[in-house]
């Protein structure tokens, strides 16, 4: 083996730089992303599922062996005779949640994104998407919330998803938005993918008196020098973010986009356009073919010509470790944030 | 000579409606001049015992809640089905010279959003017998009597995806559920048993716990009996008809010819095999 090969081979296993300070451990996978001291919300995905039920025949739920670590299993336990256990089989899990949508059941149907998004693909562009029916798929682990590595880490779940027609996709905030938007896809005619934050979900736009609505963005704060533009557990970042800038006189105002799909053109155009401001999107997710890259092809088509910087994860392998360190790492923690802004003003 | 009955009493014999759907799916060949009109020709005796002895429906309401399902995973059967469904009554024969034309309702490719009667999109082979698990599974949950049948191919038992399915059926005790295979083997680059099907078809089924039957699909009476076991069978478990066809059947000219997933018929070779089909036309 020639030294060039040798050190190709090795470079991947060449140490990280460790952080400064204390070295943290990989939680397990089920860890919730909840480590911010705020206020959190149980299982809102699961909840919102069972309290919609009672009213509604029609809700069943598929998982494929993940119902614990995607919040059905509050479901399944209320509802045991509607929930179906589809085994480690995923292809089969979408098939048949069109097959019971076919028969006029609204499936909600759980894995991990990386598995939706990857190995079922096929299914649900053929089965669900093509015919327009009412399957849900609600995802966790989406972006970079385990530290297992990239056969756990979804992050370029959007970038698959998005060249899907007929398909609504949302990446909801925190556990208001779950709740809220939970009850908006069932009510909704058509395939949805819905991005999953489980467990333990910090509750933030609580205090925003925010209402999720299908397909709408929202501003969340108002800021004369910055817009930021995100998705995802990634607006609660920048409002964090929006806060430290503040106190260095940096104005910033977020714009919330939980609907990746279809776009809200007409609101990101607009709030673009007001002159003066750095526009930065921001999303778990990598920079290639997510919430950044469409905002920047709408403000294309739309003729707005702005400053734009796009913070997202790197067009990369990711390494595994714990989150705070690889959200600091890659990117898109409140104090990396905070200093990628810094930078560009 | 075969002695199976259709049902309700209709005095057409089912070797007559084989013989329709074969003119049928000869006709819109002549059409495009292209069509996979071996797989028809080769299916086409048990789409007439599916059609005219096995399915319940209402021919000039095809969504009606009654029926049974009947998913065609092979999309590019669709040819043969749409034979059926014009000699049914499902769709107009006055169509079949649309067939596989700009605004046609019966595309080369089965799309359920085309053509009614047409449950599934079929085409991307291995998605089928898992859609079919989950309208079974609806069918219970409504108490609906009504059978799914899936008609898949040799080749589709490739595909991972059916043997989820497979896997999936059983563990759900889908005794609504009937998988019927047409077992030609051939596929787009040779013999089926040369690539993933060399092992005894219906052995392989049972060993998952279906219920298995294997018949030669174009002997009208097997075909018959192996549907009514299918339906009558009381074990609480899903059940397939692996039906070993020639492609090709009843043309005789094509069926000596070199067989391939495509068949190649000349231009003036549609005339004569609609000739030689129509001399055999049974009573």
């Amino acid at each position: 083996m020639s030294d060039q090969e040798l050190s190709r081979r090795s470079s991947k296993y060449t140490p990280r730089k460790a952080p400064e300070g204390e070295r943290l451990a990989t939680s397990a996978m089920i860890a919730s992303l909840d480590s911010e001291g705020r206020d959190t919300i149980a299982a809102p995905f699961g909840h919102a599922l069972v309290d919609m039920a009672k009213d509604r025949d029609d809700i069943v739920g598929l998982t494929a062996d993940l119902s614990k670590y995607t919040d059905l299993h509050v479901f399944a336990k209320a509802y045991p005779d509607r929930f179906y256990q589809m085994g480690m089989a995923e292809a089969v899990m979408v098939s048949a949640a069109a097959g019971l949508a076919r028969e006029g059941f609204t499936p909600f149907a759980t894995t991990y994104a990386v598995f939706a998004s990857r190995r079922a693909y096929d299914f649900i562009i053929m089965a669900i998407a093509e015919e327009n029916l009412p399957v849900k798929i609600v995802c966790a682990l989406p972006g970079l919330t385990t530290g297992y590595g990239p056969s756990h880490q979804a992050t370029e779940d959007l970038a698959i998803m998005r060249g899907m027609p007929n398909l609504t996709i949302i990446d909801p905030c925190d556990a208001v938005e779950i709740d809220q938007a939970t009850r908006a896809i069932a009510d909704h005619p058509g395939p949805v993918y819905m991005r999953l934050l489980r467990g333990q979900v910090p509750n933030v736009l609580g205090e925003y008196g925010y209402q999720f609505k299908m397909g709408k963005a929202q501003m969340l704060r108002d800021g004369r020098d910055v817009l930021f533009v995100s998705s995802g557990f990634m607006t609660m970042r920048v409002l964090d973010a929006a806060k430290q800038l503040q106190a260095d006189g940096v104005d910033c105002g977020v714009l919330h986009v939980p609907t990746i799909k279809p776009l809200d053109v007409e609101t990101i155009v607009a709030e673009a356009s007001k002159s003066g401001r750095l526009v930065v999107t921001a999303e778990n997710h990598s920079v290639t073919g997510g919430l950044g890259e469409a905002v920047a092809a709408t403000l294309m088509r739309a003729g707005v010509h702005v400053p734009f910087r796009q913070i997202g994860l790197p067009d990369a392998f990711l390494d595994a470790g714990a989150l705070p360190t690889l959200h600091d790492q890659y990117g898109i923690s409140v104090d990396a944030v905070t200093a990628s802004v810094k930078s560009w003003l | 000579m075969n002695t199976a009955t259709p049902k309700g009493g209709s005095n057409v014999s089912l070797a007559r409606r084989a013989w329709a759907i074969r003119r049928n799916a000869l006709r819109m060949g002549e059409v495009q001049g292209q069509g996979y009109i071996g797989q028809a020709l080769g299916v086409a005796d048990v789409l007439a015992v599916s059609y005219f002895h096995a399915l319940n429906y209402r021919a000039a309401e095809p969504e009606w809640e009654g029926r049974d399902r009947f998913l065609l995973s092979i999309g590019h059967y669709a040819i043969a089905l749409y034979a059926a469904m014009i000699e049914a009554g499902i769709l107009p024969e006055d169509e079949i010279g649309t067939y596989g034309m700009d605004d046609s309702r019966m595309p080369m490719s089965g799309m359920a959003a085309y053509t009614p009667g047409m449950e599934i999109t079929g085409g991307s082979l291995g998605h089928g017998l898992g859609i079919a698990v989950g309208m079974a599974l609806g069918l219970k949950r409504k108490k609906n009597p009504a059978f799914v049948y899936n008609m898949l191919s040799d080749g589709e038992l490739g595909e991972g995806s059916t043997w989820e399915a497979v896997m999936s059926a059983v563990q759900w005790k889908l005794d609504n559920l009937i998988a019927i295979v047409d077992f030609n083997d051939q596929q787009a680059d040779g013999k089926t048993t040369a690539a993933l099907a060399n092992v005894p078809e219906a052995g392989r089924w049972s060993a998952f716990g279906w219920f298995a039957q294997e018949v030669d699909g174009n002997d009208m009476d097997a075909v018959v009996a192996a549907f009514d076991a299918a339906r009558a069978h009381k074990g609480d478990q899903p059940r397939v008809i692996i039906c070993n066809t020639k492609m090709c059947k009843g043309i005789p000219f094509l069926e000596d010819r070199e067989i391939t997933h495509f068949v190649r018929v000349e231009p003036e070779e549609w005339a004569r095999a609609l000739n030689i089909l129509d001399e055999g036309k049974p009573q």
